[in-house]
């Protein structure tokens, strides 16, 4: 739910980072916090237990520019990852604008990173929301990891791609972020199929998480425009 | 009844300056300190008294995520909400109130006043506010709140430098 405020001069948009726990979704926001200027930043909140798990959510506003002469402030949040709290999980999802789904590439976490895409699709659906009508990309974490599961399988199991069927946007539509792949296209049976973008990331060392950060903004702003 | 916190919304100055209107008279009669309104997915839309010697982004969050935890909580023993609540303090307490089901008023004060004055005021703000709010969302649901402005119309090339 982005909000423009005409008296300040602002538009205000939320991001939540979603996934299976201990996927990197923390990570990610103490990375951009300890990398983005003090000025452009808010105070990172954490709601976590005393192991450091998150409990409620994690928060950091950010600052990442200025359009038409309006402040484009992201407000992002994580989503506690374990299964158990599903109840304030779906709470975060309230008014979202644009979703980042932090994949763990361990081979041995393939099937919580699928309970929680399906978790995530029906929290959505809870609030009415539709997850391939709106700023959505996964993020592939731990890709340094010497049990990473191979890019092609995650896709497979992650990102196997929704159905388009408004005639409209039947059109071939390359990935602006992998040289040779596509986001749209037609399959050998005639249907039309849509991927969400994905990066490949370590969230510990930074790799990948500015990427991802800039993609899904870009993404809410322009579903704004 | 409505859903909770759905769809963009936008507001004008205009709004911006009856809502800060409604909200000093208020202050004024209940002698509270502060108040601020949030929306219910944590983002301040408005600050008015006393600034705020706290992080009101970080609180404006805070607020969303206890009034969402207690409307879970309502649920749970058979109520559809709680359309307001009270956090007491040993020198400063806070009152939230629900407004048109997409914003929250909270209000800080301290022992410059009472519970009870501050409670028979709000309901009178609250109802005052829920009638602007209703008029604000109803111009919204013309359009997405951008789309219905045409403020990002066409800003393509600004939002792709924004991110090179």
């Amino acid at each position: 739910m982005s909000m423009i405020n005409y008296a300040s001069r602002e538009i205000n948009c939320k991001i939540v980072y979603y996934g299976p726990g201990l996927g990197g979704k923390t990570t990610n926001l103490e990375h951009v916090y300890g990398k983005v200027k003090p000025d452009t930043r808010g105070k990172l909140i954490s709601l976590a237990t005393e192991t450091e798990r998150t409990l409620f959510f994690d928060f950091l506003p950010v600052d990442l520019g200025t359009i038409r002469g309006f402040k484009t402030r992201f407000h992002l949040y994580t989503v506690p990852g374990q299964v158990y709290y599903n109840a304030s999980r779906k709470l975060i999802l309230k008014g979202v604008d644009g979703i980042v789904f932090v994949a763990d590439s361990q081979l041995e976490r393939m099937e919580a990173n699928q309970e929680a895409m399906q978790n995530l699709y029906d929290n959505m659906a809870e609030y009415g929301y539709d997850l391939t009508k709106m700023p959505f990309l996964i993020q592939y974490n731990k890709r340094d990891l010497p049990n990473a599961a191979p890019l092609k399988e995650l896709q497979a199991a992650l990102n196997p791609g929704w159905e388009v069927t408004e005639p409209g946007k039947q059109r071939l539509a390359p990935d602006p972020y992998h040289a040779g792949e596509n986001l749209v296209e037609q399959l050998p049976t005639g249907e039309w199929i849509e991927h969400a973008t994905y990066f490949e990331a370590v969230a510990v060392t930074g790799d990948g998480v500015f990427e991802t950060l800039k993609a899904v903004s870009k993404l809410v702003l322009k579903s704004l425009a | 009844m409505s859903p909770v916190g759905a769809a963009s919304w936008s507001f004008t100055e205009d709004d911006f300056h009856a809502i800060t209107a409604l909200l000093q008279k208020f202050l004024y009669e209940s002698n509270a300190r502060c108040a601020l309104l949030v929306d219910r997915s944590g983002q301040l839309v408005a600050t008015v008294g006393e600034q705020p010697t706290f992080d009101p982004t970080a609180f404006a969050t805070l607020t969303a995520a206890d009034f969402s935890a207690n409307d879970q909580l309502a649920k749970l023993i058979g109520e559809s909400d709680f359309n307001s609540l009270f956090h007491q303090g040993e020198k400063e307490s806070m009152y939230l109130a629900d407004i048109a089901r997409r914003v929250i008023l909270c209000v800080l004060f301290d022992n410059r006043t009472t519970l009870g004055l501050v409670r028979l005021k709000m309901k009178g703000v609250v109802d005052d506010l829920t009638k602007l709010f209703e008029q604000v969302f109803m111009r919204g649901q013309l359009g997405g709140a951008a789309a219905q402005t045409g403020l990002l119309a066409g800003a393509d090339d600004e939002i792709d430098k924004l991110f090179q």
